[in-house]
């Protein structure tokens, strides 16, 4: 819907197989790189509280991503993306699968209204997303393993992921603009 | 492309998000209930994965050297007088174990001592951190060649790491003692009082099920216990340390932030085995730490 090439269908220019695959590759550059991120993220870097890294990492690139390229996120990447946390790591399977779709269907619904707003808004949104689903996956994970957690980690990777988001969202929004638009093909 | 009708693609986008829910869903459900099934789809992950990390752990280890270093540049004389005043006190120490060393093997020489056999042990990598927010946990690359088995107990310079609780083709996973499905029979040494060490996936983890008349002191040393035949007698834990809560907690002697190398230990003990492996979960239920509450 957000492709100009189906707003104005006269104009499409002829699909040879390089223009074909220089689509499909930015087309797939939004899920491909946050697999990426999530492999880089689990080396040991050294990193403090890396653990939390990764999953403020994912769910910055998962809104950012629903938000504004929509059309290249679809909910199937979103699951295999959950499902590659969860079988990177050593919690029960299905926390990060279930929070991600969650996210993801969230961001969806309110989309149209959020995407005109200011970044201050949209960071705000994500705060509260980030909360959110930091809290959900804390209690799927506390009923998973039948026994109470602290909350205190979840906490902070809300946190962290709502300070991560503004340099994240740089990196991505020029990735948007360029490496990542179909539409440049 | 398959060319469908714009309705029904709309249908069918509307109705992927709730029909990948439900499989999620399912997903959860087969995870808890096949535990085994789910370490086998792990193992297979990490073994394709292992090789790759194995290849980026030199570069990342030189990265935090350059780190680490530059960090140390700034307080090289005040480290060398420190390390000057504890050289001198570790000489003196040195002297003492020697003498006692000497002591041990005459005394065991005249009691006829069965000595314990020597461990075999490999030396692994650490490439992978795949805790978790809700679980401790590292990937280690072995060999494709490997003798890792599950159980074997994993040691870096300081003390226990963990045990390994999942091993594939060319990886193995180590079950930290952080994590919140570890659970250690553990000596306190100056009492020689048998306790349990409980994992909370914080960075400490618990003493639990201590004699009562006899309390863990704060800075006692704690070694495992040969207890359930799943540790060897006497490997260094850490030293007991009371929280804020007063809540004694054992401050790890291996540094478990920053695991680079370790080596696995095989003291072919036959006890019981690391959780969330390929035991039925009612033999699970039967094996947890509620036996040694009774002690």
């Amino acid at each position: 819907m957000a492709d100009p090439a189906q707003q104005h269908p006269g104009i499409r220019p002829r699909p040879s197989l390089g223009r074909r695959l220089d689509h499909a590759a930015r087309a797939a550059f939004p899920a491909s790189s946050t697999a990426l991120l999530l492999l880089l993220l689990a080396a040991p870097t050294g990193l403090v509280q890396q653990a939390a890294l990764q999953s403020a990492g994912l769910l910055a690139c998962v809104f950012f991503w629903s938000l504004y390229r929509p059309a290249s996120l679809p909910p199937l990447a979103v699951f295999g993306l959950g499902l590659l946390a969860d079988l990177l790591g050593n919690a029960p399977i299905g926390i990060d699968m279930m929070s991600m779709l969650l996210a993801q269907s969230v961001v969806l619904r309110v989309r149209r209204g959020l995407v005109r707003q200011s970044f201050a808004w949209v960071w705000f949104a994500f705060a509260l997303l980030a909360l959110a689903v930091a809290l959900l996956s804390w209690a799927l994970d506390a009923l998973l393993v039948f026994a109470w957690l602290s909350p205190a980690p979840a906490v902070f990777e809300a946190a962290l992921a709502c300070g991560l988001y503004p340099a994240l969202a740089l990196l991505l929004t020029l990735a948007h603009r360029g490496l990542a638009a179909p539409e440049e093909a | 492309m398959i060319r469908l009708s714009i309705p029904l693609r709309q249908a069918l986008a509307r109705l992927t998000l709730p029909m990948l829910v439900l499989l999620t869903f399912a997903m959860m459900l087969i995870g808890k209930a096949d535990v085994a099934l789910t370490a086998r789809v792990r193992m297979t992950l990490d073994d394709a994965l292992a090789p790759i990390y194995a290849e980026l752990a030199p570069p990342l280890v030189a990265v935090r050297g350059v780190f680490a270093n530059a960090g140390r540049m700034f307080s090289l004389a005040r480290d060398n007088a420190v390390l000057r005043a504890e050289n001198a006190r570790l000489r003196q120490w040195q002297a003492v174990a020697v003498a006692l060393d000497a002591e041990n093997i005459a005394l065991k020489a005249n009691l006829r001592w069965l000595p314990d056999p020597p461990a075999d042990y490999v030396t692994a990598r650490v490439v992978a951190d795949v805790g978790g927010v809700y679980a401790r946990a590292v990937l280690l690359s072995v060999g494709p060649n490997h003798s890792v088995r599950r159980g074997q107990i994993a040691l870096d310079r300081g003390g226990l790491v963990g045990r390994v609780s999942e091993v594939g083709g060319r990886s193995a996973r180590v079950l930290l003692i952080t994590d919140i499905n570890s659970r250690i029979p553990v000596t306190l040494v100056d009492s020689r009082a048998h306790a349990m060490l409980i994992g909370t996936n914080a960075a400490m983890p618990r003493l639990m099920f201590w004699p009562e008349e006899q309390p863990p002191r704060e800075g006692e040393r704690v070694v495992t216990s040969a207890e359930a035949d799943a540790f060897p007698p006497n490997l260094p834990v850490g030293v007991v340390h009371y929280n804020a809560a007063h809540v004694p907690e054992v401050r790890p002697a291996a540094d478990l932030s920053r695991l680079e190398i370790v080596r696995l230990f095989d003291y072919d003990l036959r006890g019981l085995l690391p959780p969330e492996a390929d035991l039925p979960p009612e033999r699970r239920a039967a094996n947890a730490p509620r036996a040694h509450v009774a002690h």
